[in-house]
């Protein structure tokens, strides 16, 4: 039944949304070129492409946020100019985007009416507010404390929240960017029982999103955006994610890495116990314990913010933490004077932070300076105990990058100047080159074009082939699949489950993920 | 006998207190307005000193007390500008421009003062209508004799000027602003993460210039009430590093208005006592030295700001030009 | 590729924003009622137009160079200093200490120790603020400026007590014996045949700026511990990947900021006055923030711009004489305007010049 009806909207006369010829560049950067869309009235489209595509900007032009330098929008078969988000609020275009816009001290209703207060004072609108969020959780399963502050609140209400905002300005299209990537799967379950519900109520819904599974299960019809320009528009129902993915990157795509068998050596790192505090006091890591032996990948996966992160860096040296940890055998000072990162790359751990734009390298630097960076003290690169052995350190960069096929092949050119993959291959190229015991890496490839992820990933695996340890912690359950000998579930800032990653599957690792009691098999 | 005396002193004490805090709470709550909208102000010691200047210019001319606050306002307002056009529309450093603007105040106050009045920088002596004058509270007179409370009421709460009375109001109708009405919303919204404001439609920048101007006006009426109510007439480097002890006082009331106002009476108290009591002896031993008692204001700014007082975190945007991601 | 070419943003960009800044200073000295062009004309005939006027320039300049390299090394850390002027002012203290204690046979004997008692109690004026900001977040500009306060009222209290001196009715020290003499430009050039004016007070402490800016460029670009300062100032949280201790490279990095500071002491408490006067910084800490940003934190930079704003103040000087409705605080102005133009409404220059040349790129393809 109300699948007829949706089809039966496809066909209808004038689309919600229709865009033409929108282009937009970024000074020499052409980020959408020429791109033609409609979207039909209640019905779920996605937009699926991969980092860098110009999704995210597409949608910012249909929101407000740039102004497109060519092209005209559509709302509801009017031409509708939309030079800022006013008017496309008033447009009935609502967003949730993928970092949430919301201040964080502020109480739910206060965020709600941010920007739609009914006057010069706050009590009657957040009155009002108050009743509206109570009809709009009854309608959309959308409840929510309105009187918390956000900061209290889990990922999942936050984003709901953003929802609230939206329908509270009575919006009629819905822009989700990558709405799930800090989700658990039952969270996103729920999200997507939202945007059906919403859809049966009328309303139009565009989802962003590089997760082909999203794609299939959630949308009516979908277009694939490629290095700015969208190539194709389809049915869900007439479409596979295999096609899906070719369209995205223009060629077949080898979703599996090659691997030999793992050769498991002696445990390298051995973690007990682990407990991490934040600044303000909150457990962030509730007692972990696991081991990595040689020549084994253990994968940590896990929601986004569920003590990840927080592990990299005690291991790394950034962070202080308590318990114990060994390498080889050697108790590592986790609070003190030989806690620091010195202290641990002295010891054989190499790390290739998660955000590499901001730990990882000193965008400002040039190539050669980031290329001996946490490494400055190694007499290799000492003239003399008071000077760096520039020429030497160059020398050695021009190498890395020949190795690594790092381009442009210029040591001298600042970090900034290089693009994602090509930074993390500057990384990468300076911890594997350590010849470290043990590697840690945090998303290795997030933000990475498709050719250099199969490099990267190659490393990692001869990395492992050469008897090392290697410590990945990734959000992308596919990239742990591929990878990792073993997968440990993080939830919570505990480990929830371990498992052979022969004998596991992501519906298993998604239940723990989301934080359920799995007995193994 | 020597309890009355104790007292006199203390009602004293109190007094000064109140008259010398004033210029703090107006320039620390500047501050509150400028930080929550997330610019930070290091410029407040330059708007007052440039609004003190053109306010005793002003009064002296007119013979006007208040005509001299609206251009001491006036000056201060377009430092303020400055300030905003720095670092909202050109995205510049907020430290510097802050710093640069203290430093064109201290030159500027004098190069035009020698100019007009060839005194060293001071502006001529203020009197009559030119200066505020004290205002009796009622009952004032009545009540006098009491024990304790007739002069604690008539000596230190009445006598005295407007713009006290004023700056004391000033306390709640900013904590009403900021967390009663949708300018207030907004403005925190800016400071803590300008992006929501910005997605909801509204200007970013509009709602920081209006706190760096409301910052402006406070400033301008704390300079003026320096040179035509705490003094007679301006002189140079008036406002003596008040300005950055009220950004002490700021980060000790961790950016909230009423904390502010104990923050600012504290160091008032303090200025009240190195003023008063420049040779304090020590049970006849030795006397604390009269640049101890001086510098006492500017080592305990320094000692709340090392943190024996807790963790003050400030608004999250503060500091930073906001830029549209892309 | 970046966006402007370097040499505009070395120079031309740095060029306007100083264009900008004197155009708003003659507004000023218009407003006044003067001719601002008779005032530029009378401010380079004071600073070049005779060896008298040059040795003032470049006695100035020394200063500025040591307070310029002040600010700019903690700049390259992040930090903003203000506190040149105390540590510069507290540094005299060790200077006049160390030439006091003794009867020096030779200057070049003395020197090298009064450069440490200067650079020690410079640092030492620089310490607690350091300190402070590394271990408890203290807000160095606040700090920093407290303690010129504070650093006043020790002067104060040290000239007024056991350093005065008992002959005089003013807060200074006892002059110093005539073996820490340092040679003047006089006494260095005259054996050369070259006559330079006897009045000027420039002293081999102009070398000593010179060698210390060469010091500062080799500090950054060429040890590690610049490389860490550097690494530091770009992304503290890089720093702490990089297991760099936040906490050294601040108070490293104060500690040569305020030594720098205080070798402003040399030239002019032992190099001019050869006494412990009790104001003998005179702002100079200050000019130094306009030199560093001027300068663009660059050694090289540091040592132009201190040229130039050595020539603004012996030139604001001669000024007086000739116009003296303009008071000597106009240099301040001026000071303060290059400051706000180069350094916080850098953007309004470097806009319009980045979108010039996207054009001229265009039209070239």
């Amino acid at each position: 039944m109300a699948n007829d009806s949706v089809l039966g909207r496809l066909t209808d006369a004038a689309p919600a949304i229709e865009l033409r010829g929108i282009t937009k560049s970024f000074g020499a950067v052409e980020a959408n070129k020429n791109i033609s869309l409609k979207v039909s009235k209640g019905t779920i489209h996605g937009i699926v492409g991969e980092n860098g595509a110009g999704k995210s900007t597409l949608m910012s032009i249909l929101y407000g946020f740039y102004k497109a330098d060519a092209g005209e929008i559509f709302i509801n078969g009017r031409k509708t100019p939309i030079p800022d988000s006013q008017a496309a609020i008033a447009a009935g275009i609502g967003m949730v985007h993928q970092h949430f816009k919301l201040v964080e001290n502020f109480t739910v209703l206060e965020n709600v009416i941010l920007g739609a207060e009914d006057g010069a004072l706050l009590k009657p609108s957040l009155a009002k507010a108050r009743a509206v969020l109570v009809d709009l959780a009854r309608e959309y399963e959308l409840e929510v404390d309105p009187d918390q502050t956000i900061e209290n609140l889990s990922v999942g209400h936050q984003q709901r929240v953003e929802i609230l905002k939206a329908l509270y300005r009575q919006a009629d299209i819905l822009i989700l960017d990558e709405p799930t990537g800090v989700l658990t799967p039952s969270e996103a379950e729920h999200l997507f029982r939202i945007l059906k519900n919403l859809r049966d109520q009328g309303k139009t819904l565009i989802l962003i999103t590089h997760k082909l599974k999203e794609i299939m299960n959630a949308t009516d019809t979908v277009s694939v955006m490629r290095r700015g320009e969208m190539t194709a528009t389809v049915k869900t129902a007439d479409t596979s994610p295999g096609e899906l993915a070719e369209l995205m990157v223009g060629r077949k795509v080898l979703l599996r890495v090659d691997k030999k068998p793992a050769a498991t050596g002696k445990t390298v790192l051995e973690v007990r116990d682990l407990k991490v505090k934040d600044s303000a006091g909150v457990e962030r890591l509730k007692g972990i314990s696991f081991e990595v032996c040689a020549g084994e990948i253990l994968g940590i996966a896990g929601v986004a913010g569920n003590g990840q992160s927080e592990l990299l860096e005690v291991l790394g040296g950034i962070a202080s933490a308590s318990g114990s940890v060994r390498i080889n055998d050697h108790q590592l000072d986790l609070t003190g004077r030989y806690s620091d990162g010195q202290s641990r790359r002295a010891r054989g751990i190499s790390h290739v932070p998660e955000d590499r734009q901001r730990l990882g390298l000193i965008m400002d630097f040039m190539a050669w300076e980031n290329a001996c960076f946490g490494y400055h003290h190694d007499p290799k690169y000492q003239k003399n105990p008071l000077m760096m052995d520039n020429g030497a350190i160059l020398a050695d960069t021009e190498q890395k990058m020949q190795r690594f096929d790092i381009r442009p092949p210029n040591p001298r050119l600042p970090a900034h100047s290089f693009s994602g993959g090509n930074q993390q291959k500057i990384v990468l190229a300076r911890e594997i080159e350590r010849n470290p015991d043990i590697l840690l890496v945090g998303q290795p490839t997030r933000g990475v074009d498709i050719g250099a992820i199969e490099f990267i990933h190659q490393q990692i695996v001869a990395l492992r082939d050469a008897g090392k340890a290697i410590l990945l912690v990734s959000v992308e359950l596919d990239e742990i699949l591929s990878l990792s000998d073993r997968v440990a579930v993080m939830f919570d800032g505990r480990i929830q489950g371990e498992r052979i990653t022969a004998e596991t599957d992501e519906k298993e690792l998604g239940l723990l993920m989301a934080g359920m009691n799995v007995e193994a098999a | 006998m020597e309890l009355t005396e104790t007292f006199l002193q203390l009602i004293l004490t109190l007094d000064m207190t109140v008259r010398l805090s004033v210029v703090l709470i107006l320039a620390c709550l500047a501050g509150l307005f400028s930080e929550r909208a997330g610019i930070v102000d290091i410029g407040l010691e330059g708007k007052m000193l440039i609004a003190a200047f053109f306010s005793a210019v002003a009064a002296y001319h007119s013979g006007n007390a208040w005509i001299g606050v609206l251009a001491g306002i006036a000056a201060s307002m377009t430092f303020a500008l400055i300030h905003g056009i720095a670092s909202i529309a050109y995205r510049g450093n907020q430290l510097i421009s802050g710093v640069a603007l203290n430093f064109l105040a201290s030159g500027l106050t004098v190069v035009i003062g020698n100019a007009w009045y060839k005194e060293g920088g001071r502006t001529p002596p203020l009197a009559g209508e030119a200066r505020f004058s004290e205002i009796t509270l009622p009952f004032a007179d009545l009540i006098r004799d009491l024990p304790v409370i007739g002069p604690l009421y008539a000596d230190v709460i009445s006598g005295q000027k407007a713009i006290v009375y004023l700056a004391f109001l000033v306390v709640p109708l900013t904590w009403w602003v900021l967390f009663r009405t949708r300018f207030g919303l907004r403005l925190r919204a800016v400071g803590e993460n300008p992006a929501s404001v910005d997605t909801a439609g509204i200007s970013v920048n509009r709602q920081r210039y209006a706190a760096v101007l409301i910052a402006g006006v406070l400033c301008g009426i704390a300079g003026a009430y320096l040179a035509t109510s705490q003094a007679a007439s301006f002189g140079r480097e008036m406002t003596a590093g008040r300005g950055y002890i009220a950004l002490a006082a700021l980060i000790f009331a961790k950016w909230r208005p009423f904390y502010a106002l104990m923050a600012c009476l504290l160091f008032g108290l303090l200025e009240a006592i190195s003023n008063l009591y420049p040779n304090i002896d020590v049970f006849g031993i030795f006397s604390i030295p009269v640049q101890f008692t001086q510098a006492l204001p500017y080592i305990l700014t320094v000692v709340i700001l090392a943190g024996f007082i807790g963790k003050a975190i400030p608004p999250k945007a503060s500091g930073e030009p906001y830029i549209k991601e892309r | 590729m970046d966006k402007i070419p370097r040499w505009a943003d070395i120079f031309l960009v740095p060029f306007i924003n100083l264009v900008l800044a004197f155009a708003a200073s003659g507004l000023v000295v218009l407003a006044i009622g003067e001719n601002p062009f008779d005032a530029i004309y009378y401010m380079i005939r004071g600073a070049l137009g005779s060896t008298s006027g040059l040795g003032y320039t470049l006695y100035y300049a020394t200063n500025y160079i040591f307070t310029g390299l002040a600010v700019a090394v903690a700049f390259h850390a992040r930090l903003f200093n203000i506190g040149g002027e105390g540590q510069a002012a507290v540094s005299g203290i060790g200077v006049a200490v160390v030439v006091l204690a003794f009867d020096w046979p030779h200057w070049a004997l003395a020197l090298p120790f009064a450069i440490i008692g200067a650079g020690v109690m410079g640092a030492a004026w620089a310490f607690i603020p350091a300190y402070l900001q590394a271990k408890r977040g203290s807000h160095i500009v606040i700090t920093t400026i407290m303690f010129n306060f504070i650093g006043a009222a020790l002067m104060g209290f040290l000239l007024n007590g056991i350093l005065k001196n008992p002959n005089t009715q003013n807060a200074e020290s006892i002059g110093f014996g005539p073996g820490a003499h340092l040679p003047t430009a006089h006494e260095v050039l005259a054996p050369l045949g070259i006559a330079f004016s006897k009045s000027a007070p420039l002293n081999i402490s102009f070398l000593l700026a010179l060698l210390c800016a060469a010091g500062v460029w080799f500090l950054l670009w060429r040890t590690r511990l610049g490389y860490q300062i550097r690494a530091f100032g770009q992304s503290e949280a890089a720093a702490k990947y990089a297991g760099i201790s936040s906490v050294k490279i601040i108070i490293l990095t104060m500690l040569i900021s305020g030594a720098l500071a205080g070798m402003l002491s040399i030239n002019v408490v032992m190099g001019e006055q050869e006494r412990l006067i009790k104001e003998f910084v005179e702002g100079a800490g200050f000019v130094g923030i306009a030199v560093a940003l001027m300068g663009r934190s660059h050694p090289f930079g540091i040592v132009l711009a201190a040229l130039l704003f050595g020539m603004l103040t012996q030139g604001g000087f001669e000024l007086l004489w000739e116009m003296p409705a303009i008071s000597r605080e106009m240099v301040l102005v001026i000071q303060a305007l290059i400051i706000l133009f180069t350094g916080a409404l850098d953007n309004m220059v470097r806009d319009p010049v980045e979108k010039l040349f996207r054009r001229i790129r265009k039209g070239r393809i």
